[in-house]
């Protein structure tokens, strides 16, 4: 049950779960396309990840969120030398976000019809794969959706929405298991 | 709630989006050779149609990107939209009759 006085930001409800994600840090890169490409070369891939796609380099993930920004998860390492070494070369904005970030692993068989009163979004496999990633609206807080499997999304939002967004993932799993 | 297709993102619904008035309005390249008529012609004076209208509109709750559309101001249609820097599309007659549908 959701508890508003608790600082525990997990939602458990039968058919779905918001496990808290611990660790890590976030950083927001944005800079024109050969940037971008240089960047994905720096961290050994072929090419960028296309828009709403993403891509993943050692314990780092780019997600492409939109033409000239890509947002890298990455581990406590934060990003390969490869990479800023590159990035001292060109122009572009490199953000470290982590104090920023707050996330939840989603899971559950309940996950699509919790998701669907939070956002109109069709999160079906057909039009979501596995891979997509956006930013878009969970209610009234903007929150970035990554579909991690099958049956698992990774949902992140700025830090101060936290409490919004378990209260209304509980209310929403809550009507999604009846 | 209308859904409006982002060039990038592909349909999202209304509320992702904010609107950024009349498209396809130049900054005068020489502002000190314009008269102030002229400069407020630029400033403030913009179309009202009855029918279609291009307009920017910004993904604000997505990819952020500021992008073009062509509306129907009687239905609120979106005919097309495109990215910023590209000129305005030519609207067929049909795709015209449509939006005022």
């Amino acid at each position: 049950m959701f508890d508003a006085s608790s600082n525990a930001l997990t939602v458990s409800r039968s058919g779905f779960t918001a496990k808290s994600l611990g660790g890590g840090r976030r950083f927001a890169l944005q800079g024109r396309k050969d940037t971008l490409e240089g960047v994905a070369k720096a961290f050994g891939l072929a090419e960028a990840p296309a828009m709403l796609q993403s891509a993943s380099a050692g314990d780092c993930t780019l997600l492409r969120l939109a033409p000239q920004e890509l947002f890298i998860i990455a581990g406590e390492a934060g990003l390969p030398e490869a990479v800023t070494t590159y990035l001292g070369t060109v122009p572009n904005s490199l953000v470290e976000v982590s104090e920023r970030q707050v996330g939840w692993t989603l899971e559950g068989e309940r996950l699509r019809d919790t998701l669907a009163a939070l956002s109109p979004l069709d999160l079906r496999t057909k039009s979501f794969p596995v891979g997509t990633a956006t930013r878009t609206l969970f209610g009234k807080a903007d929150g970035m959706l990554w579909r991690t499997d099958e049956n698992s999304f990774h949902l992140e939002v700025w830090r101060s929405f936290a409490p919004y967004m378990v209260a209304m993932m509980d209310a929403a799993a809550l009507d999604a298991s009846w | 709630m209308l859904l409006i297709r982002c060039p990038y993102c592909g349909e999202r619904a209304e509320v992702e989006f904010s609107n950024g008035g009349e498209a396809h309005i130049d900054r005068p390249a020489d502002p000190m050779s314009l008269s102030a008529e002229e400069w407020a012609q630029f400033l403030y004076m913009r179309d009202n149609p009855k029918g279609l209208i291009a307009e920017r509109w910004r993904h604000a709750h997505g990819c952020n990107r500021f992008f073009n559309a062509i509306r129907d101001t009687r239905t609120d249609r979106f005919v097309v939209t495109y990215e910023i820097g590209q000129p305005r599309p030519d609207v067929t007659p049909e795709q015209a009759a449509e939006a005022a549908r």
